[in-house]
């Protein structure tokens, strides 16, 4: 394991930005990993580490095959991080929607260019990202549709669900999107948290890069099979909203089979404690997402349900 | 008459509303031309405020001069406007960023698009931005190169210093101008003064270019007063200044002063040690139409820029 330094930028007061690296094994680019870029992604540097801590034994055993390089950045935002906020504490900007970066421009759009200098040219990336809407997900492996997508390859993560995802004009900044144009066969991977830790889910990520980098060649190691991928367009996701703002109350969470006029949830009203509005499932299938906040807005997307799919 | 365009339940006892004040004719005839004044997207550009109050006192004070439909929106993002937040509190994307909107998407983006459709089918909407907390603008309009043909012509009339026409960037296609752009509204992006202050000078410069446009679209028959001519630009001929240490930033000159080519424009320092980190000079010659007024800086920091091949 060797530990460089891919970035660095000095602050007029705090220590320096310093975003490091961690390299196995040696020769081709084979894959890069990176953890955490917005501040609250804590479970994203948790897996890191844990990944981090399984390459070194298992490069110590000699299992990562020879002219194969891992690169792995745990995190990339520690500034935001250490003082509790989501993006760039400056400006508030978000570094994951500067990509590929300019290093002459501004201070993000130059840490992007800094990062992504040293993790593209890599066969395989994998990011471990948070989506815009909080929430829960089922673990799953998401795509950018470029054209250049290999939903193949994302099923070898063993993961129950790939998502792609039709690009809108703000995808086009992201680490992800830019692997692909660069190409680089990219991955975004969804645990079933972000601000907090879940040891199930982050054990699931952790195995499922392990399996994915073994089956491409990468490491010689044995794991789980894992699932199937099915294979899923974000547009077939049914949205389910709510009526009316209040106190939200879960009723199914995500993985659940539910069925059409199911209760999926209750808003409450906020003073007098009643329920104001039932949630009902508009058809048959899986929950893939879910709200999460104990508070809703009226119209808020509080679920999506994988349509007509069964257990 | 104030009017709700779109409003959602908040979880506790509030609502979300954007609303418009709609002016009309004295005399409607059912045929006038419509134009949009909307600003406060960014809830931390407030110089749209002073324009909206002071073109609707205009308009009130002689309504008879009024010959078509003026709506004013004076703030889209009106959580962010009254929490002193840039973006949509609770929301983590910028409100520029998501335009047309989605009926069937997120809240904010459902909102958004019932804002976009109601904002679709103006003869003119004018945009009124005031950068960020970080930076000066000089009055000024942005224009994409794809639509340029159509909207310069309209930046021109409008009393701003310059016409600044920019390339294309595909991020840029989710913003509210590109998207009524795109349906056949013509719509002008204004910058100008800075973030979370009022520049009043600024503001009347506006109005009066609001009033001169309205006048040649046969919306406003009152007076006008004098218009400036703006230089029209291009991306080739702005240079940029960004730091390349970080510290505190301390300008040298002011916002729509001439500069030389490698003229001292600013320092930034080191206020622990008493060194100067970095002298800051001008790239080119040029007018200086953007200037960084918040001091602590990175590496990267927009510390100003300048509009070359302008003479004195």
């Amino acid at each position: 394991m060797r530990k460089t330094e891919i970035y660095n930028m000095k602050s007029p007061y705090r220590e320096d930005l310093k975003i490091s690296g961690y390299s196995f094994g040696h020769g081709r680019k084979s894959a890069c990993i990176v953890g955490s870029i917005r501040g609250n992604e804590v479970q994203q540097l948790y897996v890191c580490s844990q990944i981090v801590r399984k390459l070194e034994e298992l490069e110590a055993a000699n299992a990562i095959t020879a002219d194969r390089e891992i690169l792995v950045v745990p995190s990339v935002n520690h500034h935001a991080m250490n003082i509790g906020k989501r993006f760039w504490p400056v400006d508030n900007t978000d570094i994951n929607r500067m990509f590929p970066g300019y290093d002459l421009g501004e201070t993000t759009q130059r840490i992007a260019a800094g990062v992504f200098e040293k993790v593209k040219d890599y066969d395989y990336g994998i990011q471990f990202a948070s989506f815009y809407m909080p929430g829960d997900f089922i673990p799953h492996v998401r795509m950018m549709d470029t054209g250049k997508q290999n939903t193949s390859l994302a099923g070898l993560f063993g993961l129950p669900y790939v998502v792609v995802r039709k690009p809108k004009p703000i995808d086009t900044t992201t680490l992800n999107y830019n692997w692909q144009i660069w190409d680089t066969n990219a991955f975004s991977l969804y645990t079933m948290e972000t601000d907090f830790i879940d040891e199930v889910s982050a054990r699931q990520a952790v195995s499922a890069v392990l399996r994915f980098l073994t089956r491409m060649g990468i490491l010689k190691y044995n794991s789980h099979n894992g699932y199937i991928s099915t294979v899923i367009g974000e547009e077939e996701l049914t949205s389910v909203r709510t009526s009316c703002g209040g106190i939200y109350r879960r009723l199914c969470h995500p993985g659940d089979e539910v069925h059409m006029g199911m209760p999926l949830a209750e808003i409450v009203h906020p003073y007098e404690g009643n329920v104001i509005s039932t949630v009902l499932s508009p058809t048959e299938g899986i929950v893939f997402f879910t709200h999460k906040k104990p508070l809703v807005t009226e119209n808020e997307v509080i679920f999506k349900i994988i349509r007509r799919l069964h257990e | 008459m104030i009017e709700t365009v779109v409003s959602m339940e908040l979880p506790v006892d509030e609502k979300l509303t954007i609303r418009k004040n709609r002016i009309m004719p004295t005399h409607p005839s059912g045929e006038e031309k419509r134009i949009a004044i909307v600003t406060g997207t960014h809830g931390d550009e407030l110089e749209g405020q002073f324009v909206c109050y002071e073109l609707l006192r205009r308009l009130k004070a002689e309504p008879g001069y009024l010959k078509g439909i003026v709506d004013v929106y004076p703030a889209l993002n009106p959580l962010g406007i009254d929490s002193i937040t840039r973006g949509i509190p609770m929301f983590d994307l910028d409100m520029n960023r998501i335009f047309p909107g989605n009926e069937e998407g997120p809240m904010m983006e459902s909102m958004v698009y019932r804002l976009t459709e109601d904002l679709k089918g103006a003869d003119l909407c004018v945009d009124i931005h005031a950068s960020n907390i970080f930076l000066m603008e000089l009055p000024q309009v942005r224009i994409n190169e794809l639509t340029a043909e159509t909207l310069v012509p309209l930046a021109r009339k409008i009393n701003v210093d310059f016409v600044w026409v920019h390339a294309s960037a595909t991020v840029l296609e989710s913003t509210l101008a590109y998207s009524l752009n795109c349906v056949g509204t013509p719509t002008l992006v204004v910058e100008m003064g800075v973030g979370m202050r009022i520049t009043k000078t600024y503001g009347y410069q506006l109005v009066e270019g609001i009033l001169n446009v309205m006048k040649e679209m046969g919306v406003w028959e009152g007076s006008v007063g004098e218009v400036r001519t703006p230089v029209v630009s291009t991306d080739r001929e702005v240079g940029y200044l960004n730091a390349d240490s970080a510290g505190i930033y301390v300008p040298k000159i002011k916002i729509g002063e001439q500069v030389e080519k490698g003229a001292l424009l600013g320092e930034i320092l080191n206020p622990l040690t008493g060194d100067v980190e970095q002298a800051v000079t001008a790239p080119i010659s040029g007018l200086v139409f953007t200037r960084r007024e918040y001091p602590v800086v990175y590496s990267g920091s927009l510390l100003g820029r300048i509009l070359g091949g302008v003479e004195k």
